[in-house]
């Protein structure tokens, strides 16, 4: 076989491949989204208690955020020195900190709702735009990146009106840390604390 | 009363003497966090203290005591006559930025919702004609007329600002010309008082998550300062200011 041929071959096929994976990429993080939004509408609307409303966020945080990027992300420089254990720990007390912190948060989208809006490839991942809708409040964006870093496509930051949430959570692992004298065992177990 | 208003301006003009020499005094050190210019942290740190603590002791209580005391309805009618009040620094500063939608916007709202809205005290732009209120200030202005954002700054009772922004606000303050009207009756307190009054309103609705930064979280100061200049960004459209991070860049090993 001709060498030209066979390297149109390959990349004819390489197209082929390419492109399903990336049309997948952009309606899956629309898709990924839509279900995540669908998820929290559901909860909001439950009008169960607040202990239960926890636990059904700390879920919807397990099942559609890419958990060991958004922990990684949170202990920013500390990460390099903590040990495999001390990692785990503080993945552990951070989700179950996220789940209380915005579990709380999202009390007040009770009566209210999220819908999805329009889908924007940024580099390597994409942002999918929501309008929260509150009882007598002006409509306010809040929007989704999602990747498929971890194999399958996941939420890795959520912004609200432009404030980035895992950037807002690093400075306060950070400020903890350095409450604690540089101790990381010491930040987990405030993290423990915290609400 | 005009020694009244004669103490407030020279509090201003305080305030903009010591904004311009904090330009001025800009050195070579760079002083950054979370790209947030910030050489003024430890003057800035202490302004927070005293916001906190008259937080504590005036504003959360009376915010919490307005809007659980005053019916919504009235609490939403003073805040729209206080934004009514900014609609001529609205104007202006589309206009300034080139953004005549924008100042139509603003001159629709003004005379609808002070004629038929009854002195601005109710919102028929909206309601009937859905025509939302579009927001500019002069601290907008400077940012389109491609001005940095400078150093930043927490302001006493209001918060967090930067250089940039508390120029912009001096500026909106005294070439409103709504700032003048009524020298001499009571009216002309209904201006300075329908703004604090709905401060305290949003103070008093966002309450939980307001306490949330102040007092629950292990460093209010740079949560206040992250969350105020990325927020204040997003509304300028400014937002490759803030920094990005690739998600395929970290190691994630462990977690």
């Amino acid at each position: 076989m001709d060498r030209r041929y066979f390297l149109i071959g390959l990349t004819t096929a390489f197209t082929f491949c390419a492109a399903p994976i990336l049309a997948i990429t952009k309606a899956g993080a629309k898709k990924l989204v839509d279900s995540l939004v669908k998820d929290i509408n559901k909860v909001i609307a439950s009008g169960k208690s607040q202990e239960a409303m926890y636990s059904d966020f700390e879920k919807i945080f397990e099942r559609y955020s890419d958990k060991s990027y958004i922990s990684a992300y949170a202990m920013g420089v500390d990460g390099r020195r903590a040990t495999s254990a001390q990692k785990r720990a503080f993945s552990k007390a951070f989700q179950s900190y996220i789940a209380r912190k915005y579990g709380a948060r999202f009390q007040e989208f009770i009566g209210g709702k999220l819908e999805v809006g329009s889908v924007k490839k940024v580099k390597s991942w994409y942002e999918v735009s929501t309008t929260a809708y509150l009882r007598n409040e002006a409509p306010f964006d809040v929007t989704f990146q999602v990747s498929d870093r971890a194999g399958k496509n996941l939420f890795f930051n959520m912004y609200i009106e432009g404030v980035n949430l895992l950037l807002t959570e690093r400075t306060e692992v950070g400020a903890l840390v350095d409450r604690n004298g540089g101790s990381i065992d010491g930040m987990i177990s405030d993290l423990k604390k915290a609400s | 009363m005009v020694p009244r208003l004669s103490a407030s301006r020279s509090f201003m003009t305080a305030f903009l003497v010591l904004t311009v020499s904090a330009c001025t005094s800009i050195g070579s050190k760079t002083v950054s966090s979370n790209g947030i210019y910030d050489p003024y942290e430890k003057q800035n740190r202490q302004i927070h203290e005293f916001n906190r603590s008259i937080d504590k002791a005036l504003v959360r209580p009376a915010a919490l005591g307005y809007t659980s005391i005053v019916p919504d309805e009235i609490e939403d009618s003073v805040s729209n006559f206080s934004r009514n009040l900014s609609s001529p620094s609205i104007i202006v500063n589309s206009l300034l930025q080139g953004d005549l939608n924008g100042a139509g916007v603003g001159t629709f709202r003004f005379t609808m919702n002070s004629t038929i809205g009854f002195l601005g005290l109710f919102d028929p732009a909206s309601i009937f004609f859905d025509i939302q209120e579009h927001d500019a200030d002069f601290g907008e202005t400077l940012y389109v007329w491609g001005v940095g954002e400078g150093a930043y700054l927490e302001l006493p009772f209001l918060g967090p600002s930067n250089q940039r922004d508390t120029v912009g606000m001096l500026v909106d303050f005294f070439t409103n010309p709504l700032s003048y009207i009524g020298l001499d009756s009571p009216e002309k307190y209904f201006g300075a008082g329908s703004r604090v009054a709905r401060g305290l309103s949003s103070r008093g609705r966002y309450s939980d998550a307001v306490d949330s930064i102040l007092y629950e979280s292990a460093d209010s100061y740079s949560q206040a300062r992250l969350m105020g200049t990325q927020n204040r960004r997003f509304e300028l459209g400014d937002e490759n200011a803030n920094v990005e991070a690739d998600p395929f860049a970290l190691d994630t090993e462990g977690f």
